[in-house]
């Protein structure tokens, strides 16, 4: 045997060695992980594992919906504070730290002649930002939720403040809730379980038509308002209606005096073996302003929103379960903006103020209301409370351009849209795994994968819009305590 | 050759690998239980495998009754009296919440029941968003914990007679029943579980148990509905210190006493709007019998 011979050969089995040493360390780690693993916080307070509430953290199962849906209460009549020890504090902390990759294509670069497009990847470690959940009881039938939350700098916004009279004149069907709040979404996307930048959120619930300026009608952000929703004993029948300050959950009144509904309603049936479906519906229908009064050209503050013009989404909702393993959410959205919301006017949120409807002028020939159409399906594979495989399949199309094809130079965009013009594809795909289920602590390596496709919304140098496909790609420990 | 550590090394090693199935006898695996996984429960028209229960089990169960149903859940320390209650230990087979006649086993359609409805002022919750596939399921599971499912045929359901009409003279004839089989002595007189034996109770197991408390405002722990109260008292709470008094309550004066237990309770109740208009005081202890 030549020396190489022998060395490749000691470099084989001192590789085969290695590899099969880790391997039985996985194998060891992983067996003697104990049974599968929320807000630590409520387990904390009840002994119940995360897996009671949550399908796989921090998706809710429909008990911790229930458990939601009763102001954070068993209904054991050991909810009220005064039940648990003095030192009990209900703060739970959630942070990701991760690497990821994402990998834009289409990106508009400087060369020394000038510019050109080409795809962009950056991949790295980052954090996510960190959340302070606390809520439960003040007393029994009076709950609170206040969640100050991060960006990953560290830079902190109030995400949920709200404060829940519950169960009033003994009934489970009136419960009122006040302050910020994340909406009645059977399919919550502060609950999701997929984590990159474009997987992470549900585009049903942010879809804007390319130039439309209407930010207030995204389901997918908490919102300032008022919500009465009520449901059965045992949760099968639920219905929720909120009034909302249309602002896009942003505090300080800088619009004042538009308001928006959202409402929900759905029914849940024993399947047998299968389990418990739920089939239901809703419908955001509110109005935002279009101007701004200015003085000296400049906005003023409170009050300034006017020229207030109408918006709605609806759509239905189904949560289907086939036996213990499998389940498949499907959310669908049919989406009506003001002609106006599609010629860019509205947004002001982000301190960029779109087209100004407070001259009296007309809009342009040709301009129309956007219409769109979406579904999102979301199957899940529960192979135990520990170990969850998910995908996502989402489509927005849009059925009418707000420049449609009358318009002029006078249109956003300076002529009729292409009609496929901001279209979405998206999917994910994605697993969480817990190596341990307790009722103090929640740890998830999650590992995931998202594809974007958007027509039409990339640089254009030339004739016209291109299509864009971004892809991400993440992993990183999700945990809290 | 062999070295003298390596012997005592093979030694000890060979010694400890043939006592791995000595020590295993000292307590249950679930490997003990496999047997019985063929279990079934009857709910209605609904048949419960205990195989099929438990996925659920895990998932919702585990942490307080523990992997092999002991009530060892990792929360079981956790859970101390007079705050809360041990959970049930499944492996003896005795249960509180029984329509069938005290030391037997509850039927099927008691567990579901309790699952169901979950136990007021303790950790176990209200699982009724489950199928009813799934809580019979669980019944399944939950008795094949106990050998006592094989050898045992759950008890008769005991003979609840239609509820009368509530009166007055009902009302203090209920009292009356009240004092004579001396209910105040661990729930007091006026059902604010302070009665003489109330600090001294204890269950089965010798751990500290309190109790009912009638007057706040809490649900019974196997139902609110009288035909529920009825039955506590008639069946009693196997492995509490409640025994059943069947034996000393004739079903008309059960009905009587179900009325004057309305009376204490802090919920509104046509009972309770009686014995007000009536002035009724609570029991004395120290009144000859028959004498309230």
């Amino acid at each position: 045997m030549s020396t190489s011979t022998r060395s490749r050969s000691r470099r084989f089995s001192s590789s085969t060695s290695f590899l099969t040493a880790a391997l039985v360390l996985v194998f060891l780690v992983l067996s003697a992980s104990p049974s599968a693993n929320a807000l630590p916080a409520f387990a904390r307070k009840y002994g119940l594992r995360c897996s009671a509430c949550h399908e796989s953290w921090p998706m809710l199962n429909y008990f911790g919906q229930k458990f939601k849906d009763n102001g954070y209460q068993l209904m054991n009549d050991r909810d009220a504070p005064i039940w648990q020890n003095p030192g009990y504090w209900p703060v739970t902390f959630r942070i990701t730290p991760i690497w990821h990759r994402v990998s834009t294509g289409k990106v508009q670069v400087d060369t020394l002649t000038g510019s050109t497009i080409q795809r962009v990847t950056a991949s790295g470690f980052d954090l996510s930002g960190l959340d302070f959940h606390t809520g439960g009881t003040l007393e029994k039938n009076f709950s609170f939720y206040v969640l100050p939350s991060s960006n990953n700098a560290g830079t902190f916004h109030f995400e949920t403040v709200m404060g829940r009279l519950d169960n009033l004149f003994g009934s489970p069907w009136l419960n009122i809730k006040f302050g910020k709040f994340e909406l009645d979404n059977l399919l919550s996307e502060k609950r999701i379980l997929t984590l990159t930048g474009n997987g992470g959120v549900y585009q049903l619930y942010h879809f804007r038509p390319v130039g439309d300026a209407n930010i207030f009608g995204q389901m997918g952000d908490n919102q300032l308002g008022a919500e009465l929703m009520g449901h059965s004993n045992n949760d099968r029948t639920r219905y929720s209606m909120a009034l909302l300050s249309s602002e896009d959950g942003q505090v300080g009144l800088p619009y004042g005096n538009a308001y928006t509904g959202f409402f929900t309603v759905s029914q849940a049936f024993d399947a047998g073996k299968m389990g418990v479906d739920r089939i239901g519906a809703y419908a955001m229908v509110g109005q935002a302003p279009t101007g701004w009064l200015t003085n000296g050209g400049a906005i003023l503050g409170s009050g300034a929103g006017m020229a207030n013009k109408g918006f709605h989404r609806e759509g239905f909702v189904g949560q289907f379960y086939f036996g213990q393993h499998v389940d498949l959410q499907v959310v669908t959205q049919h989406g009506w903006d003001s002609a106006w919301f599609g010629q860019g006017y509205g947004d002001l949120v982000d301190g960029v103020a779109g087209n100004n409807n407070n001259t009296g002028a007309p809009l342009p020939a040709g301009a129309q209301a956007p219409t769109w159409n979406g579904v999102l399906f979301e199957p899940h594979y529960v192979y135990s409370p520990q170990l969850i495989f998910i995908g996502r399949y989402e489509t927005i199309r849009m059925s009418r351009q707000g420049s449609g094809s009358g318009c002029g130079t006078g249109c956003l965009g300076g002529g009729p849209a292409a009609s496929n013009l901001g279209n979405i594809s998206t999917y994910t795909i994605g697993y969480r795994y817990n190596p341990f289920m307790t009722s103090r602590a929640g740890f998830a390596w999650h590992n995931e994968y998202n594809w974007l496709h958007q027509d039409g919304t990339a640089p254009v140098l030339g004739t016209s819009g291109l299509n864009i496909n971004t892809s991400e790609l993440l992993a990183g420990f999700d945990f809290d305590f | 050759m062999r070295t003298r550590l390596q012997t005592w090394s093979l030694l000890v090693g060979a010694t400890a690998f043939l006592a791995l199935p000595l020590a295993s006898w000292a307590q249950l695996t679930e490997a003990d239980f496999a047997p019985r996984l063929s279990i079934e429960s009857h709910i209605g028209n609904v048949t419960g495998h205990a195989k099929d229960g438990k996925a659920d089990y895990r998932r919702y169960c585990v942490g307080c009754h523990g992997t092999l149903g002991d009530g060892n859940g990792e929360n079981a320390v956790w859970m101390q009296t007079p705050m809360y209650q041990q959970p049930r230990n499944f492996q003896l087979g005795i249960f509180k919440c029984r329509s069938t006649p005290t030391g037997t086993l509850p039927t099927d359609q008691d567990l579901f029941d309790s699952i169901t409805r979950g136990f007021d002022r303790s950790n176990m919750p209200i699982w009724n968003t489950f199928t009813k596939q799934q809580r019979a399921d669980l019944v399944a599971w939950v008795k094949h914990f106990s050998p006592r499912w094989v050898g045992e045929k759950p008890g008769e359901a005991i003979q609840i007679p239609p509820e009368p009409e509530v009166t007055a003279d009902r009302i203090k004839a209920g009292r009356d029943v009240f004092a004579r089989v001396q209910c105040w002595k661990c729930h007091g007189v006026v059902g604010q579980a302070n009665g003489p034996s109330a600090a001294t109770l204890t269950d089965d197991l010798g751990r500290q148990i309190a109790p009912f408390d009638f007057t706040d405002g809490s649900r019974p722990k196997c139902g609110d509905t009288d035909k529920d109260i009825y039955r506590i008292f008639m069946t009693g709470l196997d492995g509490t210190p409640m025994p059943s008094f069947a034996d000393n309550i004739k079903p008309d004066e059960a009905w009587d006493l179900v009325f004057y237990l309305r009376t204490l309770m802090s919920q509104k109740s046509k009972e309770k709007d009686m014995a007000k208009q009536l002035g009724l005081k609570p029991v004395d202890p120290n009144a000859p019998a028959g004498q309230q």
